[in-house]
């Protein structure tokens, strides 16, 4: 692939943020050396626990926020340079949030930031109209932003990211703290738009798991400011093919600790998570041969055993893989 | 985008969100107190104390200096708080000013637009004061002898000056981390009796008098009183030895240099808020 088809394109990229509270004083390295790239036409995750750095790359890639070093391209346009001329061609909607002029109602708050882009009214409010319609709110057009719930406050902020019909949309987290339905609604609609506009990029960030798996052509694993891993979700878990993944639920540990476990021949890693069922064990095996210690040793314990199933690879294994715990969960949640 | 649709569309967008959030009163009683009654109130109590320190003297010019500084000092603060506030709003309270900020408009041509509503809004209670003053209080205003055009051109001038003070106000308020409430307003509180408002400079210590002649408002002030009351102005020391065409001239450069000065500190304090993270910082904590 040639330059033409770069959407974005980073190179060893840093953030270092000023810390100035009392008692904490220093730096924060947000961003470390990222050298990413991602092509026009795809849908490309970040995916990255709490606090990797997935909104500061966005902040920088949206001319927001200055990277402290390294140089970073948007449409083949140096974010520095020229971000006046980045500008008119993306948008950025983080979730989450719930901005927007409470006074004015969905539809004035949705024409005014078409106007921003020197839309034509006529042509705002055609799309205004199907963007909501596609949103499942065609009936909130005139309902006033104050008298919103948050989640539909969210989805009209959505909409307003697909409203400019931006070659590049950055969405950062565009799911967070959505229903499950709503949820739904958004994913269907950026697949859809990106069927209907094909050559439009989306970098989106996300820690949910499923959600990258399920929309994205790319993923790039972020932790700690540094990408670990750059690839289709395809591809990423095949690097986890060799291993074996067993699920097994248990009854109480009696206290067995799981370190134990994790230090028998062949086990690579154990996760651990009590459900309110009993327990779960998330057991990465170098192979399937490992399986007959571990389960020896559990009964030894006398856990009850209650289910055992061996899975294919997610990305959720993956990132264990390559960061060392879950996404949902801080370090050290395996030791139990 | 070129620069100048970069500029206009700013301005007209910020224009209109400026205005319906002003004029976003669900009750137009409380539009009316807000923005009549309460500079209404103000110029009354500064009327009485005039009142009772000149025992009613309401015939000699001073009156007519006082009323007229008072009532078109409004725009002062009315103007930096329009255009410096909208920075905090939408940073704090609507949460937007990251997505305004990321569209292609000029930024400052869109704080401008949002100061126009509160101009607008002041225009309004400036000629509410006016007309109340012309039937209740002999305030000697000719509107027959009032020179129109070099009024209108004051006034233009002189709204662009402040305007570009805002801007400075919303440059320093892109880089401040406590909500700074009212600042403009502050301001324009704090300028008040350095600007011959309602009194000559000649009444200030020797030493405060500079802070006075160094003020583009003072000049602005006095051309409008020149304009409107032409000799009962005239009569006051403060810039006696200028001809009016000359005070124009000055207040012309002064407005010029204003504006050059407000787009370089607007521009440097955007950059430097770009620079250290601080330009939607409130949505990180
Ligand atoms: N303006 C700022 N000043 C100082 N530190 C900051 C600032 N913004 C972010 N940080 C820090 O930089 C790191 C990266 O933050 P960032 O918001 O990019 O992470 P994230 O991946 O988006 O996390 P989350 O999932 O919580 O949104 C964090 O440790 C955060 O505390
Ligand atoms: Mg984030």
């Amino acid at each position: 692939m040639d330059r033409q088809d770069w959407a974005i394109r980073t190179e060893r990229l840093r953030r270092v943020y000023k810390v100035r509270e009392p008692g904490r004083k220093g730096e924060l390295v947000a961003l470390d050396d990222v050298n990413l790239t991602v092509y026009r036409g795809e849908l490309f995750g970040l995916l990255g626990p709490n606090g990797a750095g997935k909104t500061t790359l966005i902040k920088i890639l949206t001319t927001l926020l200055a990277p402290t070093s390294g140089r970073a391209w948007v449409l083949g346009i140096d974010v520095m340079e020229a971000p006046h001329r980045i500008r008119p061609r993306i948008n950025m909607v983080s979730g989450g949030e719930t901005s927007g002029y409470g006074l004015l109602t969905v539809r004035e708050n949705l024409w005014m930031f078409a106007q921003f882009y020197g839309i034509p009214s006529p042509v705002a409010h055609r799309r205004i109209r199907s963007l909501l319609e596609q949103m499942n709110m065609l009936d909130r057009m005139h309902t006033k932003l104050s008298d919103l719930s948050t989640g539909l406050r969210q989805k009209m902020n959505i909409a307003r990211g697909f409203l400019t019909d931006p070659e590049v949309l950055f969405l950062d987290e565009p799911t967070l703290g959505l229903d499950v339905a709503a949820a739904r609604d958004v994913r269907r609609m950026i697949r859809t738009w990106m069927a209907a506009h094909p050559g439009r990029t989306v970098l989106l960030t996300t820690h949910y798991m499923h959600e990258a798996e399920e929309l994205c052509d790319r993923v790039a694993i972020i932790h700690g400011g540094r990408i670990l891993a750059c690839d289709t979700p395809t591809n990423l878990k095949r690097r986890l093919q060799r291993e074996a993944i067993f699920q097994i639920r248990t009854g109480p540990m009696n206290g067995l600790n799981p370190q134990t476990l994790e230090r028998l021949p062949g086990v690579r890693r154990i996760l651990y998570r009590v459900t309110p069922t009993g327990v779960r064990l998330d057991c990465y095996l170098e192979d399937e041969a490992a399986l007959g210690p571990l389960i020896s040793t559990l009964t030894e314990h006398r856990v009850r055993l209650e289910a055992l199933e061996k899975r294919e690879p997610t990305l959720e294994d993956v990132f264990v893989h390559m960061v060392g715990h879950g996404l949902d969960e801080g370090e050290g949640t395996h030791a139990g | 985008m070129d620069g100048l649709r970069r500029f206009w569309f700013g301005f007209k967008v910020g224009a209109w969100l400026g205005w319906q959030i002003e004029s976003n009163w669900t009750d137009p009683f409380l539009f009316a107190v807000y923005s009549v009654i309460k500079p209404l109130a103000a110029a009354a109590i500064l009327v009485v104390m005039y009142a009772v320190v000149s025992r009613n003297a309401f015939e000699h010019p001073l009156f007519t200096y006082i009323y007229l500084g008072n009532a078109f000092y409004m725009y002062v603060g009315g103007v930096l708080q329009g255009v410096s506030w909208a920075v905090v709003e939408d940073r704090e309270h609507y949460r937007t000013l990251r997505y305004v900020y990321i569209t292609p408009v000029s930024f400052m041509a869109y704080l401008l637009g949002r100061g126009l509503a509160r101009f607008v809004i002041t225009t309004i209670a400036v000629l509410v004061l006016l007309a109340s003053g012309v039937l209740f209080l002999h305030l000697r205003l000719d509107w027959a002898a009032v020179n129109w055009p070099l009024f209108l051109a004051g006034l233009f001038l002189g709204v662009t000056m402040l305007a570009f003070m805002g801007l400075m106000l919303a440059g320093v308020l892109m880089l401040t981390v406590h909500h700074s409430w009212f600042v403009g307003e502050a301001v324009g509180g704090a300028l008040f009796l350095f600007s011959g408002a309602i009194f000559p400079l000649e009444v200030l210590p020797q030493w405060l008098r500079p802070v006075g002649y160094a003020l583009p408002i003072t000049y602005w002030l006095e051309l409008l009183r020149r304009t409107l009351v032409g000799s009962t102005a005239r009569a006051f020391p403060t810039f006696a030895h200028l001809e009016t065409p000359e005070l124009f001239a000055l207040l012309a450069a002064m407005t010029a240099g204003v504006m050059l000065l407000g787009g370089v500190v607007f521009t440097a304090c955007e950059r430097y808020a770009r620079r250290a993270g601080l330009v939607d910082r409130v949505t990180n904590y």
